[in-house]
């Protein structure tokens, strides 16, 4: 059980929070096709860091970006993430 | 030597004392014809399967650390083909007929039990989704039989199906050549099978690295030295990606984890597969009496073979609503596995962009019960160089141009599995 620390609500416990996807599999309007594809469906899959996309989905809803060791579940950074973050 | 009623009271009279190892503890040569990655069920019979069906015999499997001792271990060892897509009966159907012979066929007892894998339905549409899949089925000359809530009470006179019952239950499909098998048996027998046939198994042999020279690979970097090969196969599942990587692939892949855990033996209570996909619970009972329980996947990237409690908490709580009696049981231990999961669900069998170097896995959480199928199909394309028709869909590009296989019907996303 991992102990995430959301910057809105403090430490909250992990089973309050879904995983979405990697940072590097965010898409945005303007991707061309291929990197489109490039970023949904490729994967580093990292042993190690690796920059999440999480939300808080039963607790504050808001969308936060960890960094976190996918062999110790260490978490180093966490950001809000969004348009007003 | 041959396994047999006679080599049994033999060395019985002798003490077992006797027995001759089962496979050897060979060094590794320069070169191979063909170098498996990964020492697992899959990798194994996919060397058994070169060496018997192809007569591909100069066959090297490296394994890091010990065989089976990775997912082939860490299942909940059920088997089934209760599907819904052809694609996937044509490949899950190729497996269990294997599992119908595997004993025979390797001179192992794999003790497959063909016990019945049962689907709960809890509600109208889980009865209209079950009836469809065992339609499907059927079309493809695989066995399904829905039962109403009766049949299903007889089956099972443990399982709570009261009206009052926190999920009632509506009736089931039985898929009645499913069961479940002992999954170290199938790592041992392979690769007793294997081995006998002259394919070197070396474990503790991890690779560390890919020799390829102008877009072909010629070798493997080993913790034991260098290895060459004309051909290599990656069946490494939960590590795809880091293996991989080393031949600078980026695969559709994440790895995720699965936990599964056991009660303290108990006499014999449920003698059926029981499985719920609308709650998403499995309960069986092992052939030493502990009643085996897995749940859902904890849904986020992860290596750590570590899972978290609220998702036991999860599925224990549902086990005991379906069954009441498993309330006074005691949990021995709880363990977890490192999935592969491809974003449709499932797996890949398929050529690389490098010449030579060929790949097997995306198995989501359920690569056990196609063991003896994906090793045939793999060995099919290491020995010809293409694919088998039945592996020919699962393409490792099939998300570029479109085919994705999404069993489930749920999209492109692993976590939602």
């Amino acid at each position: 059980m991992m102990l995430i620390p959301c910057p809105h609500c403090g430490p909250r416990a992990h089973a309050e929070f879904t995983f979405d996807r990697p940072v590097e599999a965010i898409t945005r309007p303007d991707d061309t096709a291929d990197a489109l594809v490039r970023n949904l469906f490729s994967r580093d899959n990292p042993r190690g860091h690796s920059r999440e996309l999480w939300r808080h989905t039963y607790g504050c809803r808001a969308w936060i970006a960890l960094t976190r060791d996918t062999a110790t579940h260490a978490i180093t950074d966490v950001q809000a993430w969004g348009a007003k973050a | 030597m041959k396994y047999s009623a006679l080599s049994l009271l033999r060395a019985g009279l002798g003490g077992h004392k006797d027995w001759p190892r089962a496979w050897r503890d060979p060094e590794p040569k320069s070169h191979y014809d063909v170098i498996l990655i990964g020492g697992g069920g899959h990798g194994l019979t996919t060397a058994f399967y070169l060496a018997a069906a192809h007569g591909v015999k100069n066959v090297a499997v490296l394994e890091r650390s010990w065989i089976g001792g990775g997912n082939t271990g860490r299942n909940t060892t059920i088997v089934r083909s209760n599907y819904r897509l052809p694609q996937l009966h044509a490949l899950m159907e190729l497996s269990l007929k294997r599992w119908e012979g595997m004993s025979d066929e390797i001179n192992y007892n794999v003790m497959f039990s063909q016990r019945g894998a049962l689907f709960l339905g809890h509600s109208d549409s889980d009865m209209l989704q079950l009836a469809q899949k065992g339609d499907a089925m059927r079309a493809d000359g695989i066995d399904a039989e829905l039962m109403t809530r009766d049949q299903v009470a007889r089956l099972i006179p443990l399982l709570d199906v009261s009206a009052g019952a926190r999920y009632p239950v509506q009736g089931g499909l039985i898929q009645r050549r499913g069961g479940t098998a002992r999954h170290d048996a199938v790592a041992w027998g392979y690769a007793r099978a294997a081995d006998r046939l002259g394919v070197d198994i070396i474990q503790n042999c991890e690779v560390t690295g890919m020799d390829i020279t102008s877009g072909r690979i010629t070798g493997v970097q080993t913790t034991r030295g260098a290895i060459g090969a004309d051909r290599v196969g990656i069946a490494v599942a939960g590590n795809s990606g880091r293996v991989a990587a080393m031949a600078d692939l980026k695969l559709p892949i994440e790895s995720h984890l699965l936990q599964a855990f056991v009660s303290e033996p108990v006499k014999p209570m449920i003698d059926t597969v029981i499985m719920t996909q609308s709650l998403h619970c499995y309960i069986s009972q092992s052939d030493k009496g502990e009643i085996v329980l897995g749940g859902d996947p904890d849904a986020y990237p992860t290596y750590s073979q570590r899972g978290a409690p609220h998702i036991i908490e999860k599925a224990a709580a549902e086990a005991l609503a379906l069954v009441p009696a498993l309330s006074r049981l005691r949990m021995l231990r709880s363990w977890a596995g490192t999935t592969d999961m491809s974003f449709d669900g499932s797996p890949f069998i398929d050529a690389t962009p490098v010449e030579g170097l060929y790949f097997n896995g995306g198995w989501c959480y359920g690569g056990f019960k196609a063991t003896p199928g994906s090793g045939w199909l793999f060995a099919h394309l290491l020995a010809r160089g293409e694919s088998h028709p039945v592996a020919a869909p699962f393409r490792l590009d099939r998300f570029e141009t479109g085919h994705t296989m999404d069993e489930p019907g749920v999209g492109p996303m692993p976590q939602n599995r």
